[in-house]
């Protein structure tokens, strides 16, 4: 298990290196990154100057042994806007980011595999094809347009909650609904197949035989045994759910991260952009590796030698 | 030794026509599959209003009449036959909209599948059959990219080299590639161990033709699956850039650039922001429910 750990630590870091250079990269990919983050009206003195003061007239290779060596140390520079470090103005909007997040993390697992469940427990009834239904629909519409269509429902025509912004609960609830609708879908499908799949299973029959009761049965025995994918999703999606907040926090002017990032692009403050997207992607790698130890805490049978 | 066996009726034409093949097979499966059908009519009807939008749509997309701005759909009161599903907030036919806005969809779905499937098979195959260092190299540049969120990364690259159409293909098709090669790396792990490609290798054959002729032909199925997944999730992440105003330039008709103009009139023209986002929603849900037909029908363990 030690050495499984490490192995996938070091696998970690290499990601994280690679997301840096990624992010190098990116910047670079037009050439003249000085030109792509001075405002299109800037004349070419002034682009020189910026060029030079940022450093981008070195050679690529120093350029880029300077970037992975700040970037360790979580330093990725000023923000050309706010004239603050870029990073610190990222992780400042991390906590609402997790708010909205983690919510929808709560809908995903108390809406999504209950009715996965009782999807399965009870096929072909209307609890089962209304939970198909609206599986296909949250697979399919896009996560923005949900939100529109939720603040046109309940903020503008009901008038039970603010349309936009953050404050007490109200606030919270129809972004996470948007943000947790796609995954509490996809929950919802994986949750149903993998009880279909148990219940059929042979010590399903001898539970039952036993004289176990329904609840027992189904959640003992079913849920238990169909619980290894649903986690690993569940890991999958708590990423999803960080990434998709860009989305989601740009049509209910949340102030997180992922509204930062979109304002940022706006503002050519690359500086921002490059910290949100480190930022994000160590989540994602820490997240992974989690998971992948959660695994073997739930299944004694897997084994990491 | 002609002779039948007394008693047993000699087979019906039924009977004796086996499917020439498994593709056969699989085509009928899919064809007797209802959802999957619905798919397929929505996928087609979608392709058609793509291909032929100058001839479906009653008026030019972009023509503005800021003396008819905002007017609801014909069977709301002040609704006109002229605006079926009404206008926007400059007059633009919200109908004509939604039919060119097909075609941004169409081109971007498809684009990013050639390019992504492209790659990504490429690479699996690669990776599964070479192993050794092509394998390592492969696995760790799919990790870097796993490891980022994909919107970000979309949006990143949007940032940096400027919207349009060609940018928001390439950026969408650059995060796609790694889940083909996820599927057929797999796959071809397992299928370089069986007989036919021993006897390929000691029959002398070179690689490429191994790769192409004997592998490739057997990922086929699975990555036809993802591709058409694949569609779905591009048709949607084109529409989210647009609707960040990362996507198409505001004067090509596209659904997500038609939510993103509607957003602000959600209090008085609620229609400006449902028909866009309806129509992505039946479109992607059209492509998906084809999808999981694919998938079950090519499905070797599935029933003839």
């Amino acid at each position: 298990m030690a050495g499984y750990l490490a192995r996938r630590a070091v696998g970690a870091l290499w990601a994280l290196i690679g997301v840096a250079t990624f992010v190098f990269l990116i910047l670079h990919l037009t050439g003249d990154p000085a030109a792509v983050m001075m405002p299109p009206e800037a004349s070419a003195a002034e682009i020189a100057a910026f060029r030079h003061a940022q450093g981008f007239d070195r050679p690529l290779i120093e350029q880029f042994g300077s970037f992975v060596a700040s970037a360790a140390r979580g330093d990725l520079g000023l923000s050309l806007r706010h004239q603050e470090p870029a990073m610190a103005l990222a992780l400042e909007r991390l906590p609402a980011t997790i708010e909205l997040a983690g919510s929808a993390f709560l809908i995903v697992v108390l809406v999504g595999v209950p009715a996965g469940v009782l999807s399965a427990l009870r096929p072909r009834t209307w609890i089962d094809y209304a939970a198909r239904v609206i599986a296909l629909v949250g697979q399919s519409a896009p996560t923005y347009w949900i939100g529109l269509m939720l603040i046109l429902l309940f903020a503008v025509r009901l008038g039970w909650t603010p349309a936009s912004g953050i404050g007490g609960w109200r606030n919270l609830i129809l972004p996470a609904a948007t943000l947790g609708f796609f995954s509490t879908a996809k929950l919802m499908r994986l949750t149903r197949s993998a009880m279909l799949e148990v219940l059929s299973a042979d010590y399903m029959r001898t539970a039952r035989a036993k004289g176990l009761s329904f609840a027992r049965v189904s959640l003992g025995h079913g849920l238990r045994n169909a619980w290894l994918p649903i986690v690993t999703q569940l890991g999958v999606e708590l990423g999803t759910l960080l990434s998709g907040a860009i989305i989601t926090e740009t049509v209910f002017a949340w102030p997180g991260v992922g509204r930062l990032a979109v304002q940022a692009v706006f503002e050519r403050d690359f500086p921002v952009v490059e910290s949100v997207v480190l930022l994000a992607a160590t989540i994602f790698v820490l997240l992974n590796l989690v998971v992948d130890l959660l695994y073997a805490v739930l299944d004694p049978r897997i084994r990491y030698a | 030794m002609a002779t039948a066996v007394k008693g047993a009726a000699p087979p019906t034409a039924d009977e004796v026509a086996i499917p020439r093949s498994q593709r056969t097979a699989a085509l009928r499966r899919l064809a007797r599959d209802p959802t999957a059908m619905i798919g397929a009519v929505i996928v087609v009807i979608v392709a058609l209003c793509a291909i032929f939008a100058p001839l479906l749509a009653r008026t030019d997309p972009n023509a503005q009449d800021l003396s008819s701005t905002l007017v609801p759909p014909m069977w709301i009161a002040g609704g006109t036959h002229a605006h079926l599903l009404g206008t926007d907030n400059l007059g633009r036919d919200l109908l004509a909209r939604i039919i060119w806005g097909s075609r941004v969809s169409a081109i971007v779905g498809i684009s990013v599948v050639a390019i992504g499937g492209t790659i990504g098979v490429t690479a699996g195959l690669l990776a599964g059959y070479r192993r050794g260092w092509v394998d390592a190299v492969i696995a760790r540049i799919t990790d870097v990219q796993l490891a980022f969120p994909l919107v970000l990364l979309a949006v990143a690259i949007v940032a940096v080299v400027g919207p349009g159409l060609g940018t928001v293909i390439a950026a969408i098709g650059l995060t796609s590639w790694v889940q083909y090669v996820r599927v057929v790396r797999a796959e071809t792990m397992s299928l370089r161990e069986r007989e036919f490609v021993t006897a390929a290798v000691a029959a002398g054959a070179a690689s490429t033709r191994i790769l192409g002729r004997h592998l490739l032909p057997n990922v086929a199925s699975a990555a036809i699956v993802l591709g058409t997944f694949e569609i779905a999730r591009a048709i949607v992440l084109e529409s989210s850039l647009s609707f960040l105003g990362l996507g198409v330039p505001p004067t090509t008709p596209s659904w997500g650039g038609m939510l993103a103009d509607g957003r602000q009139y959600l209090d008085t023209a609620w229609w400006t922001a449902l028909f866009p986002g309806l129509a992505i929603m039946i479109g992607v849900m059209g492509v998906n429910l084809l999808g999981d037909g694919l998938r079950d029908a090519l499905d070797p363990s599935a029933p003839p």
